[in-house]
């Protein structure tokens, strides 16, 4: 192959292909078309939509939008106390199902990455990955009907003389940390795959005990990827509706938003906005985190 | 790294529990999928194929499935595309607003699923005065499946030097040549194992989609949605849900695989480093 | 080279940005949600023309179901595609997307579904089954505006009074037992209530009755006063509430597994519980499935959409299932009065139409249907919670 046989070809695909060459800035600008004109303009024109919407109103006969400027959504937001204990009971479930789902995760990571044989590990990932195919909503009756009163949970606990958590917050802390346990098990396993053995060999040979070399070495290199997972766990939590109404009877920002939206989509919107607001500032922090690195 | 017998025993145990922790739910979904009664009741009072049955014949779970295995291609394609041309932009160039395109691929998947179905169906409906349909299904869904295949093809390419690029075109061989030749190769596996987990949050895919589908069109979640408040129904939803997680052995086995090979040239250090792309999380 | 690059994706910025402000434009500007074009909310269709081959409806459940879905499939032509849904607020949202052709609207849907344009009015001079609906549901003020036929009267009943009879003792013969706080406390976490802001005419029906002095007369139409009473009945007995319900299969599987012993329910659930053996109970016939107080109800009516894209299927619909045979074998299922007079001979039960007072409107005063709260109080003061009020209030109660 020489320069001069594809030279003399040149047909029209191939012009084109060299009209790229040596202009990287066209070569970006075609590269960023297409992603950007869909995620920027359609995505986040949407989030900007919503955020107008937000200062509209609303007929409450007919339901139709009244697109007149009006602060009155953030004032019952933000004076009604009702709506402020909604956002902190799911700013706090939030919180609690990363926590546990942190904590549950990371010794089936490390496990995973650092001690299972070649074997155990392919077989313990496809374990973890298979949860991440069945249906969302069958989990989630399954734990409904779990909870329920003649369910696996009662049937267990009873002959013990005990009695399941039953429906409620307890009942939507459990189910969350489940659903989404694998979204944290997966970039922790990841992160710590990335941790070269020879840097926990050359610890070890330091004279750093195990539990030392774990809170000097790996946890802190680990960490990125935790807080990578955090930022699904964290997320998922803050917007769902579907398992809080199904196994609990308190209103969080997700199931407040869902029925809103009938009736008043400027407030829904309105209320969209806390979320947003909230993961816009979660993803700045994690991204300081240096846990882009591992999502 | 060296524990203890002790620690490597209490570590076991944890995963085993964790392990306990994530399946028994699933067990018992397969346990209700053979209930001979019609209620949800523990413990089930006999064992039936019946339900099993049911659902390989039911017209509109067949229809719903076919339904999510269609838009889950479209989307994933799509996100296959755009994912790349934007991966490819962010690992190999410097740019103005580099580092916000890395933030603003996250959004969809990071925001709630509500806020984004709620936004994306009012553009639709309110602004541009579309009809909702398995079109604007898609739309939603790829829009959340390209982070899926920007992380692992920006994960692969940062691995793999770009000089391997520039020797190409020093010797001779126009951008096209050089991608297909070069470039792609070395990709190959990050993008099959980020297809297969884009196709896998679409097929799953519930919130979004209810806020963007159209009226007569069903994806399968949408079909367990809508039959879960069916109380005849509900064994066959059970049914459906353990013959899906059985199917779906193949892709995930697959998808393991996949991630095992080294890909392309200077491929990066440490047996597990090729793993981070499959595993790059929705 | 940088600086190029630079400079392409700063212009790719500016041009990005520039559609997201169209868009912002597009949105402030465009016509709003549903107005557009016809103000008066779509055309009275003139004349019946050949079935479309297909028929888009939200229903209750219950409403659309294959024994008589086929039957209608099969003389018309028209595929039967139903969405149930469990609220008014859900239906009337599934309808503002406009892909729809009717839906089965109760009294807290028909006013809002109205003035917002999303339904037409109905000539019932192409639904010949029309004639023979009984009296009191024609020209009511939930499917009639302004002298406007809106719908086709589907059928009516009273909210049911439900609990276990196995736990809960004595039978109850009063609402007291979900809204008296000392008596609602027995049943803590196992009262199942309605999902929906109709509940506050719950707790007014109940103080109607308990507390005259508030002088409730329609428990719809609510000042003040009488407004915060009722929320703060309902406030008390949140504490006791297991479940907020508002998809009835919820409601059958909760009390099916013994989650909750007592609560508001429909007749759907109740003949289904009933069925799979579980031991519920509700006010017997003899009292007409009535508590002392009365109780809410609903009467509910197809309404065809505004854009409706299958108007011919949806007709032939609308007719079909108020036809003596369909509205017998609908209102037998669901366990609700039939609004056809001639269904009452075709009833498996003959004595189903007694059972159920289809034919006596004096039962009916003691049933409120559902209705959409205005500020308008029928008496002429304007003092009234209107709709939004009671959605505010609703999600206050629920804490």
């Amino acid at each position: 192959m020489t320069t001069e046989a594809v030279a003399v070809k040149r047909p029209a695909g191939r012009r084109l292909a060299g009209l790229f060459h040596g202009r990287p800035g066209l070569q970006v600008g075609t590269l960023l078309a297409g992603p950007s004109a869909w995620l920027v303009v359609l995505y986040l024109g949407s989030l900007a939509v919503l955020l107008i919407t937000a200062f509209w109103t609303v007929n409450s006969l007919s339901g139709e939008v009244v697109k007149g400027f009006s602060l009155e959504n953030f004032e019952s937001l933000v004076n009604e106390p009702v709506y402020r204990e909604i956002v902190w009971r799911t700013v706090r479930t939030a919180v609690l199902v990363t926590l546990t789902d942190a904590v549950i995760a990371f010794p089936i990571a490390f496990y995973m990455a650092k001690v299972a044989t070649r074997r155990g590990r392919a077989i313990l990932v496809i374990a973890v990955l298979m949860p991440l195919w069945s249906s969302y909503l069958v989990k989630v009756l399954s734990w409904r009907t779990m909870l329920s009163e003649d369910g696996v949970i009662n049937w267990a606990l009873n002959p013990l003389g005990l009695h399941g958590p039953g429906y409620g917050l307890t009942a939507v802390w459990l189910v969350m940390s489940y659903l989404w346990l694998p979204y944290m098990i997966l970039p922790i396993y990841a992160g710590l795959e990335r941790i070269p053995d020879s840097l926990i060999s050359a610890s070890e040979d330091l004279g750093a005990k195990p539990f030392t070399t774990f809170r000097r070495v790996i946890l802190p290199l680990a960490f990125p990827a935790v807080v990578a997972g955090s930022i699904f766990t964290f997320s998922l939590t803050l917007g769902d509706f579907i398992t809080v109404r199904l196994v609990s009877n308190s209103q969080f920002i997700g199931t407040v938003i869902a029925s809103s939206i009938t009736n008043d989509l400027p407030f829904a919107a309105a209320l969209a906005l806390v979320p947003i607001v909230v993961m816009i500032a979660y993803l700045s922090v994690a991204r300081k985190l240096g846990a882009f690195e591992h999502v | 790294m060296r524990l203890s017998r002790r620690a490597q025993a209490l570590l076991r145990g944890v995963v085993g529990l964790g392990l306990a922790f994530i399946y028994v739910p699933l067990i018992v979904i397969g346990i209700y999928a053979f209930n001979s009664s019609k209620i949800l009741k523990w413990p089930p009072p006999g064992l039936t194929l019946d339900w099993f049955s049911k659902a390989f014949e039911s017209e509109s779970a067949r229809e719903a499935l076919l339904t999510s295995i269609e838009v889950g291609l479209i989307a994933t394609a799509i996100a296959l595309l755009l994912g790349t041309l934007a991966a490819m932009a962010v690992a190999r160039h410097r740019f103005f607003g580099r580092e916000t395109i890395s933030f603003l691929v996250i959004l969809p998947i990071a925001l709630p699923g509500i806020v984004t179905g709620v936004a994306l169906s009012n553009t639709f409906t309110q602004v541009l005065g579309i009809p909702l349909s398995l079109l604007t299904v898609v739309v939603g869904h790829a829009t959340f499946c390209i982070v899926v295949i920007y992380n692992n093809v920006v994960a692969r390419l940062r691995r793999t030097s770009g000089s391997f690029e520039e020797a190409s075109a020093d010797l001779g061989a126009d951008t096209w040549q050089t991608f297909r030749f070069v470039t792609f190769p070395s990709m190959k596996t990050a993008l099959a194992a980020g297809a297969l987990l884009a196709f896998a949050l679409s097929f799953d895919e519930i919130i979004v989609t209810t806020f963007t589908i159209g009226a007569g069109e069903e994806t399968l979640p949408i079909w367990i949605f809508r039959n879960l408040f069916r109380p005849k129904e509900l064994p066959i939803v059970d049914a459906v849900a353990v013959i899906v997680i059985l199917i779906s052995i193949v892709p995930v086995y697959l998808a393991h695989r996949l991630s095992r090979e080294e890909g392309g040239v200077a491929a990066g250090k440490g047996a597990g480093a090729v793993e981070t792309e499959a595993t790059a999380v929705p | 080279m940088r600086r190029e690059d630079d400079h392409a994706a700063r212009n790719a910025w500016l041009v990005v940005a520039g559609l997201v402000a169209f868009m912002l434009v597009l949105a402030g500007c465009g016509s709003s949600s549903s107005g557009g074009g016809s103000g008066g909310g779509g055309e009275e269709l003139q004349k019946l023309g050949k079935g479309e081959g297909q028929l888009n409806l939200i229903s209750w459940a219950g409403y659309v179901e294959p024994e008589w879905v086929k039957p209608f499939e099969q003389e018309t032509g028209c595929k039967v595609s139903d969405k149930v849904a469990g609220t008014s607020d859900e239906m009337v949202d599934l309808m503002k997307t406009g892909q729809y052709d009717g839906v089965s609207a109760s009294g807290n849907a028909t006013a809002r579904l109205v003035a917002a344009h999303q339904v037409a009015p109905v000539n019932v001079s192409l639904v010949p089954n029309y004639k023979t609906v009984f009296p009191d549901l024609k020209n009511q003020p939930y499917n009639t505006f302004e002298g406007v036929h809106y719908g086709i009267p589907h059928g009516r009943g009273a909210n049911l009074l439900m609990w276990n009879s196995n736990s809960v003792k004595p039978a109850p013969t009063s609402w007291n037992v979900m809204f008296d706080p000392k008596m609602a406390a027995k049943y803590k976490g196992k009262i199942s209530q309605y999902d929906d802001p109709m509940s506050i005419a719950e707790a007014a029906v109940y103080l109607k009755y308990h507390e005259p002095a508030l002088e409730i007369e329609n428990p719809y139409e609510l000042n003040e006063e009488q407004f915060e009473a009722a929320v703060n009945l309902l406030k008390e007995q949140q504490p006791n509430v297991g479940e907020y319900w508002s998809e009835a299969a919820k409601q059958i599987q909760a009390f099916g597994s013994g989650d909750d012993e007592l609560g508001t329910t429909w007749q759907y659930q109740y003949f289904a519980l009933k069925e799979e053996g579980v031991p519920v109970a509700a006010s017997p016939a003899s009292q007409g499935f009535l508590p002392k107080e009365g109780a809410t109800g609903w009467s509910d009516t197809w309404m065809i959409s505004s854009k409706a894209k299958h108007p011919n299927c949806m007709y032939m619909w609308m007719n079909y299932i108020i036809s003596p045979k369909a509205n017998a074998e609908v209102a037998e299922y669901f366990g609700e009065a039939p609004a056809q007079s001639l269904a009452c001979d075709q009833t498996k039960n003959k004595n189903f139409c007694t059972e159920y007072h289809a034919d006596n409107p004096a039962f009916w005063k003691r049933v409120y249907y559902w209705e959409t709260p205005l500020a308008e109080c029928g008496n002429g003061e304007d003092n009234c919670m209107d709709y939004n009020d009671w959605v505010k209030a609703w999600t206050e109660i629920k804490g």
